[in-house]
């Protein structure tokens, strides 16, 4: 089939013309390193809108069977402290208790927990169980309190300074590593 | 046994490809007939090779055997039969093989049917066939081993996602693989003549055929993933802009963009460039598509296990392929010449535009998709972005490509009269606007996108009714002829009517039940009756049966209007033992004009259940729609030019002919 | 009809217009306003628990707590807009389903308009270069076409209009 009318005549391509036809690659090479970092990512993790802001103010009666509940004004005592969102009807929750107890053995930062979502008595029943590191215990039968703090999930575990700003927000298990490589060290920054 | 015969065959396929991806290419640079010809026998054995390879993973899952790792994850004795084989693809390393035994089918096509080829060309296609070959077969031998043993064998396996085990997915994967794989001829084509230094007619006539039948297989699978999600899910939600939903919306937009602007090429040998880059691009944007749902990098619910190790392999192979032949792209394309001169207004016009409207879209869902991914990486904050940043930025787009396509048809080529065009279309004219003032004056001005919607869909059908009327001049001629000239007409006008029609209704459909379409959420008790959309539904029983798999509280809808009975429903809530998910499976009762779907819940413990009823319309069209487009692209696919293949160069030239290019 | 139908029918004819919901039958108010802007919220708002969906759309306990906290928000007496800023406030911008419009976001918004216009940029220029009649092709030395043959062909391309 011949060509309808005149050929263009072929004229050498000037540069600017070359270039432009190298633009999609180019811009495939941005996008192959875009992805390429974002491999070392996690899709899911949802950062907290909460750093840096006071501790949103609430008062929990506390767990059946324990004596002490928490309120916000627990946490501006004038001593950094470790929150602990948790529940009896959460594995991994199991999975970072040890480390949770040997750090209240150490004393070497207060520790309080917030039961989210479990039914009275289930909670005290886990702790029997499992030993109970916490000072202060906030019972959140209705998750409230949790959507107040951005609670999306359990695990969940948040750093406040000695004023009762929340610092760092920990998602999902605790590990040694998370301590010892980011928690402590900013606890240490935080001393006066 | 077969497991290891499976697995050697895939070792022995990986070493043919590699031969297959390397020697042709040499053979057509130095234009060693001997060397090009190793081409389709390359093929043949491959195919035969991962051919075996797929029987054999697909004889472990059909008679169970759990040692082998790949049918523990997935199966389970209790699956029925049509998911044994069906969960050959529903996993990872599967839908791996799935993909290997497509691409080497199209190169086993190529090699049969190639034959008017010329050999350099056919060569060079096949090679890059292959080396795609070699990145997918290394990439399943290295990391996603199918046939890798257990030892000691569990008793049973962990059965296949409930969510999958469905007849609509079991046909899904193969449609859209054979619409991924299928680009990846385009894509060998464009390279192929990017080595070679030539596009020309005859490559574009050859591009064609591919394009159309990946890209009516695409549509297809796309369509039975949305039908699958509207009857399985529970809401009659149709699309989510999940990113692997949109991840199978790129290569179809690129695709479509691909077959039109091939059309331009073919017969006026312009846009030669526009073509080889979305040609390459379709392609990229299926591989990208695997990457997607495989490393990681973005959350679905579509996401195979993911593994960010896989991911590495698979963004190296991307930068391979895509980045290496866009590269090629850029150095050799400047030196295409291309042929005929148009006129702005013009049917190459129209195309052009449909390219830049078809284009902007495509690059918009990627950039929504992508772009917390990216963001994340440049240290800003994580956002999200759903369905309303699709639905404001696709609309726009979407609106104007169905006004030009029911334009484009009626444009002559290289110069054509817009006034004279849209004279033509004047009934098209008057009926999107009467429809556009009927649905506001019934629906109220709230519903004026709709209504515009509406109108659009309206003037792309008349149009294409208004260019088939013109085309068998009906009413200038005799009835007669008119019909000798429709049985004369060429396959592809029919194909491309059909196509465009096809689009109107579909449109007409999504308008109309994301506008209008009304629902009820109650708890009901047997003998209960619930009134919607002009219907009665009464929930006469509810039952507790049993599946081969699966235990199910089953309830038994009565559908009745003004006293008439019109049907009974049968919905279920599912709970499979082996996974202990639960499914709903909706009792649908479909009609022309409207679908009513019934949910049946949890029960309250006091004898009600909680229940969802909906009235969708015209639901159905979307699906109607859907196939009329792809009989369209059948019956084009059918043409007699297709099939008689490229031209050769005449014996003697026409008196005053331009000698012809290639 | 009983009147146990009667009133379900009556429930029913709040029937929220558009979308598929998850919502369970206990949680629904009153109030079909109030339900149909309960409806528009909950589809902006993503499920942070599930892969890809709203809290419209999901079945999982904290898409409902979201949920049921939409509606007392609303029974409380804020606007829309004040119920999804006290959504971001304690999730950040990533629970909206549509982005919002900041520096971080502007690629995103005005990229595909930007992009668009780019197009038309290039389109234009492109086929100003091949255009039929433009000086590049007289240098080119084809030869116009006579009155004659222009009349000839104007009456071929009438007959056929798929001349190609």
């Amino acid at each position: 089939m011949s060509e309808n009318g005149a050929e263009s005549p072929p004229a050498p391509p000037t540069r600017t013309r070359r270039f432009k036809f190298l633009i999609p690659a180019l811009v495939f090479l941005g996008l192959a390193t875009g992805l390429g970092l974002g491999l070392s990512k996690d899709p899911g993790v949802v950062p907290s809108a909460l750093i840096d802001k006071p501790v949103p103010e609430f008062a929990l009666e506390p767990v059946r069977g324990t004596e002490r509940g928490l309120a916000s004004e627990d946490l501006r005592a004038g001593a950094a402290s470790l929150v602990n969102v948790f529940a009896s009807w959460c594995g991994p929750c199991r999975a970072e208790h040890p480390l949770l107890m040997k750090l209240a053995e150490d004393g070497t930062v207060a520790l309080f927990g917030i039961n989210y979502k479990d039914r009275p008595g289930d909670a005290r029943t886990w702790l029997d169980q499992l030993g109970d590191p916490f000072e202060r215990i906030g019972a959140d039968l209705n998750g409230r309190v949790g959507i107040d703090w951005g609670v999306y999930g359990v695990p969940e575990t948040f750093l406040i300074d000695a004023t009762g700003r929340i610092r760092y927000k920990h998602v999902g298990v605790l590990t040694a590593r998370d301590l010892e490589e980011t928690i402590l060290p900013l606890l240490e920054s935080l001393r006066p | 046994m077969i497991a290891e015969i499976g697995h050697y065959a895939l070792i022995l396929a990986l070493a043919l490809a590699i031969v297959q991806g390397i020697v042709p290419l040499i053979g057509a640079q130095r234009n060693d007939a001997a060397w090009m010809a190793l081409a389709r026998p390359a093929v043949a054995a491959q195919f035969f090779f991962i051919s075996t390879a797929f029987a054999c993973l697909m004889y472990a899952f059909v008679v169970s055997d759990f040692s082998v790792s790949n049918v523990a994850n997935n199966s389970h004795s209790t699956k029925p039969l049509l998911y044994k084989f069906a969960g050959v693809w529903g996993n990872h390393e599967g839908s791996l093989v799935l993909w290997v035994w497509i691409l080497a089918f199209y190169g086993g096509l190529v090699a049969l049917f190639g034959g008017n080829l010329p050999p350099a060309l056919r060569a060079r296609v096949l090679s890059i066939q292959g080396l795609i070959g070699v990145g997918f077969l290394a990439f399943i031998l290295m990391t996603s081993n199918p046939f890798l043993r257990l030892d000691p064998a569990p008793f049973d396996g962990n059965d296949l996602n409930p969510l999958l085990q469905d007849p609509g997915l079991a046909f899904h994967p193969p449609l859209l693989y054979f619409g991924y794989v299928g680009f990846s001829m385009a894509f060998a084509f464009a390279v192929a003549g990017l080595i070679e230094g030539r596009i020309d007619a005859t490559w574009a006539r050859w591009v064609r055929p591919w394009t159309l039948l990946a890209w009516s297989s695409l549509t297809l699978g796309v369509a039975l993933g949305s039908w699958w999600a509207y009857y399985e899910l529970g809401w009659g939600g149709f699309w989510f802009w999940d990113p692997v939903e949109n991840a199978s919306f790129m290569p179809w937009l690129a695709g479509t963009a691909l077959l039109h602007s091939a059309i331009v090429c073919e017969k006026r040998g312009a846009l030669k460039s526009w073509t080889v880059l979305l040609a390459i691009i379709a392609f990229s944007l299926s591989l990208l598509g695997t990457f997607l749902v495989r490393s990681g990098v973005l959350t679905s619910v579509h996401a195979f296990a993911t593994d960010p190790a896989r991911g590495v392999f698979i963004l190296g192979f991307l930068v391979l392929v895509v980045g290496g032949s866009l590269t090629l792209y850029g150095v050799r394309a400047p030196n295409l010449r291309s042929g005929g001169l148009f006129a702005p207004i013009s049917r190459e016009g129209g195309l052009l535009l449909n390219n830049l409207l078809l284009s902007t879209a495509c690059v918009t869902v990627l950039l929504g998709t992508l772009y917390p991914v990216f963001l994340d990486v440049l240290g800003g904050s994580k956002v999200s972005v759903g369905p309303p940043y699709f639905e404001m930025t696709f609309i726009p787009l979407a609106l104007p490509l169905l006004i030009v396509t029911g334009i484009g048809p009626l444009l002559a080529w290289k110069r054509a009269d817009l006034a004279g065009a849209l004279y033509r279309l004047k009934f098209a004219a008057l009926g999107a606007l009467a429809v556009i003032i009927v649905v506001v004056a019934v629906h109220s001005f709230a519903d004026v996108m709709a209504a515009l919607g509406l109108g659009a869909a309206a003037w792309l059908f008349l149009g294409v009714v208004t260019e088939i009327a013109e085309r068998l001049k009906l009413f200038r001629l005799s009835l007669r002829d008119s019909l000798a000239r429709a049985i004369g007409l060429p396959r592809q006008a029919w194909g491309m009517s059909l196509a465009h029609a096809g689009v109107a209704v579909l449109v007409t459909g999504i308008v109309a039940t994301s506008t209008w379409r009304t629902e009820g959420i109650q708890n009901m008790r047997p003998g209960d009756t619930v009134a919607l959309a002009g219907y009665e539904f009464t929930l006469n029983e509810v039952n507790f049966v049993e599946g081969p798999n699966y235990v199910a509280q089953r309830a038994e809808f009565a559908v009745t209007t003004d006293g008439r009975a019109v049907t009974l429903l049968y919905p279920e809530r599912r709970r499979y033992q082996v996974t202990g998910q639960d499914t709903t499976e909706a009792g649908i009762h479909t009609t022309l004009l409207a679908d009513l779907y019934t949910v049946i819940g949890e029960p309250d413990g006091s004898g009600g259940y909680a229940t969802r009823i909906y009235h969708n319309p015209l639901v159905p069209w979307i699906w109607l729609g859907i196939l009329i487009m792809v009989t369209g692209g059948a019956v084009s696919l059918t043409d007699r030019r297709h099939r008689v293949g490229a031209p050769r160069r005449a014996r003697k030239p026409a008196p005053g002919a331009r000698p012809q290019e290639g | 009809m009983s009147a146990r139908a009667l009133l379900l029918a009556g429930l029913i004819g709040f029937a929220a217009a558009s979308g598929g919901h998850a919502f369970e039958t206990d949680e629904t108010l009153a109030d079909p306003a109030l339900e149909a802007r309960v409806a528009v919220i909950s589809e902006d708002l993503r499920c942070l628990v599930c892969q890809n969906q709203s809290i419209a759309d999901s079945n999982a306990d904290l898409a409902k707590d979201l949920r049921l906290l939409v509606r007392e928000r609303l029974v409380a007496g804020d606007t829309n807009d004040e119920v999804i800023a006290f959504m971001t406030a304690r999730y950040g911008d990533y629970v909206l389903l549509k982005p919002p419009v900041k520096p971080e976001t502007y690629v995103l918004w005005f990229g595909p308009p930007v992009l668009f216009a780019l197009g038309v940029l290039v389109v234009v220029l492109y086929v100003r270069r091949r255009r039929v009649g433009s000086p590049e092709v007289e240098d080119a030395g084809a030869v116009p076409l006579s009155d004659e043959e222009r009349a000839r062909l104007a009456r071929l391309l009438d007959e056929d209009p798929d001349s190609a």
